[in-house]
């Protein structure tokens, strides 16, 4: 009759759950940080708004060529997508602090877009918006084959600002954005100029319906590539 | 479906973790380094008579070589008995050993061919030694490495005794990954010797007293993997089985992929079937590490593995096809030939930490298993080649092995050397 060395067996579990349990606790360590990181910038982003929407308060004060709207929310707006998409793709959707911070985001897109809105109306600059709404419900077939589309757009117009928006998010400012634009929920949906379009639209699609002579001229970017 | 094969993968993680903590804690526990330079260092108590059965079957090309190491041991000529067995080679085999017709030391037979459990068999009935060794004809022996096996036997208890086996040569990448392996053979050897939990006698150069036939009977067929066979029917029957890792063997190792899948096809699927045929040695207390640890993990490890190769496929190829559907969508754009560093895109998940520990405990068992089998350390070309790829490779085997054993169809010894 062989022996057996319980204890060895155990001891071994114990390290194993330790170096199991380290692992897990590592990683969760550096996603705060992450999630800290991309806290910081959405905090960054809202004081900029802030700071834009305090001098086109004082707009009358200033000429339209001190708003530098090319250089405040484009980059911090792009960095926030990319590095958001990749959290999520790290933690899940589902993660509670990704939702969190994507309904920050999302909201720092509206009001973006507002904020365009005003200054583009009293510095008669002519920007061409672009709303996508996507989902992550699998519900969408098309949703990867539009978001490559926006960012080839993107890439070829710079000019443009398109801004993706998760259909299901909870977020009552992005329900109202959605009844005011009438979007059905069959997706993908764009709305550009005003217009809405249902279902998968190529690059050519989008061309033909863009003002491509005031691409030339239009101003500043924000991205979204949040699916 | 993402959630249930993460759960998978971090499950598999834990066993494979589990595996390597309990080989290490095992291994620092017997700490059989302290041991290495004493036991290296002094000489056999007794020099027992000792047959060595060299099966060959188309070994026309290492047949002499083999031979001509094993005339170059150190031990007693009148104590050593070399029986070669020609199993009815198709190629020059009979005519390259006529060379040694008249050394003393040396007896050969011919007979026809009936696989290499008969050739071993037949060569046990022309025996009387005390202890009794095999060595397959592609493999090559130190000159003290008898000595050091005979070391071994000075404990009563042990009824067999396996080497440190060591690739002959590493000439291309297939063959550095098989260096590497072979380290960590080494390492686990040694450390299922110390949890008598040894289940294979390989053919290069294991030893067995005499006894241990005649308790035990001849080899079986056994799937054409009949030294896997008779190690677990030692375990079975409570026979000890140590190992000699000072006592340095080497082999020919498969030199292409295609062999290389052949071989290991065959010993996994005669590991898979035996492990059927013996099935009741699994979690049964009365066979002790054995049973409870080293028989299942060696079994899950096989399913571990194409769980995980599974997993990177399924995943290279969702990658693939969303490459593919982009370029459709979009066309081809050129690269961005940007580099800037940002640790924030560093994939940081658990199983990415529990990966790197056990790659880093995997190099340290291949490093081990370096050291106990005397092999430098200087340039560690091939544990870089074996981390990087072996777990391509094989997944592939394995999964071949599971479908024919699922199948029962079999691979055969004298196919693989055809």
């Amino acid at each position: 009759m062989r022996t057996l060395d319980w204890k060895k067996y155990l001891f071994v579990l114990i390290i194993t759950t330790l170096v199991f349990f380290t692992a897990l606790f590592m990683s969760d360590k550096i996603n705060e940080q992450r999630f800290a990181e991309l806290q910081d910038i959405e905090n960054r982003i809202a004081t900029d708004i802030v700071s834009l929407e305090t001098q086109f308060d004082l707009l009358e004060e200033l000429s339209c060529t001190d708003i530098d709207e090319k250089t405040v929310l484009s980059k911090e707006l792009d960095s926030l997508a990319q590095r958001l998409a990749f959290t999520e793709g790290q933690v899940g959707a589902d993660n509670p602090e990704v939702v969190r911070l994507k309904r920050s985001y999302t909201l720092l897109q509206i009001k973006d877009y507002l904020l365009m809105k005003k200054v583009s109306e009293k510095c008669s600059l002519d920007p061409i918006f672009i709303f996508y709404f996507y989902s992550n419900e699998g519900n969408c077939e098309n949703c990867d084959r539009e978001g490559h589309v926006l960012t080839f757009m993107r890439e070829k117009y710079p000019q443009l600002r398109v801004y993706s928006f998760d259909y299901n998010l909870d977020l009552s400012a992005l329900d109202t954005l959605i009844t005011i634009s009438d979007v059905r929920n069959e997706l993908p949906a764009l709305v550009i100029q005003g217009n809405t379009y249902y279902g998968f639209q190529s690059v050519e699609a989008i061309e033909n319906v863009l003002p491509l002579e005031s691409l030339q001229t239009a101003t500043s970017t924000a991205r979204g590539d949040l699916n | 479906m993402g959630e249930a094969i993460s759960i998978g993968v971090h499950v598999c993680l834990f066993i494979t973790l589990y595996f390597e903590v309990f080989l290490l804690i095992s291994f620092l526990e017997a700490n059989p380094l302290s041991k290495l330079k004493e036991t290296k260092a002094r000489e056999p108590k007794r020099f027992p008579t000792v047959a060595i059965l060299v099966p060959c079957y188309n070994e026309e090309r290492t047949v002499e070589k083999t031979l001509l190491s094993l005339l170059a041991l150190e031990y007693p000529k009148d104590k050593m008995k070399i029986i070669v067995i020609d199993d009815g080679s198709t190629d020059a085999t009979w005519q390259v050993l006529q060379n040694f017709r008249s050394n003393p030391q040396i007896e050969l037979y011919h007979k026809e061919n009936g696989g290499k459990h008969t050739a071993l068999n037949f060569g046990l009935t022309k025996t009387q030694a005390h202890l009794i060794g095999c060595l397959d004809a592609d493999s090559f022996v130190a000159p003290d490495a008898l000595r050091e096996i005979v070391k071994s036997f000075e404990n009563p208890e042990v009824m067999a005794v396996t080497p440190a086996i060591q690739p002959t040569t590493a000439r291309n990448i297939v063959q550095l990954i098989q260096k590497a392996e072979y380290s960590l053979s080494v390492f686990i050897r040694r450390t299922f010797a110390h949890l008598n939990g040894i289940f294979i006698t390989p053919g290069p150069f294991s030893f067995f007293r005499r006894e241990v036939f005649e308790k035990l009977g001849n080899y079986r067929a056994a799937h054409n993997t009949e030294d896997l066979e008779f190690g677990l029917r030692m375990q079975t029957n409570h026979l000890k089985i140590d190992n000699a890792p000072t006592a340095h063997v080497f082999t020919n190792t498969p030199p292409t992929v295609r062999a290389l899948f052949k071989q290991r096809l065959r010993w996994t699927y005669g590991y898979l079937k035996n492990s059927m045929d013996y099935r009741f040695l699994f979690f049964r207390r009365e066979y002790g590490n054995l049973g409870m640890f080293v028989l299942p993990i060696a079994t899950t490890a096989i399913f571990t593995a194409l769980y995980f190769f599974a997993v990177l496929f399924y995943s290279i190829i969702t990658f693939i096809i969303a490459k593919i559907v982009e370029i459709q969508t979009v066309g081809v754009q050129a690269p961005d030939v940007g580099f800037n560093f940002d640790w924030f895109y560093i994939n940081t998940s658990t199983s990415i930490f529990l990966i790197l520990s056990i790659v880093t405990i995997t190099v340290t068992l291949t490093v081990l298993g370096k050291r106990l089998s005397d092999q430098s350390l200087r340039n560690p070309i091939d544990i870089v080649v074996y981390m990087a790829l072996y777990g391509f490779l094989a997944p592939w085997w394995l999964a071949r092995a599971v479908y024919n054993a699922a199948r029962s169809k079999e691979s055969s010894w004298t196919a693989e050397r055809q």
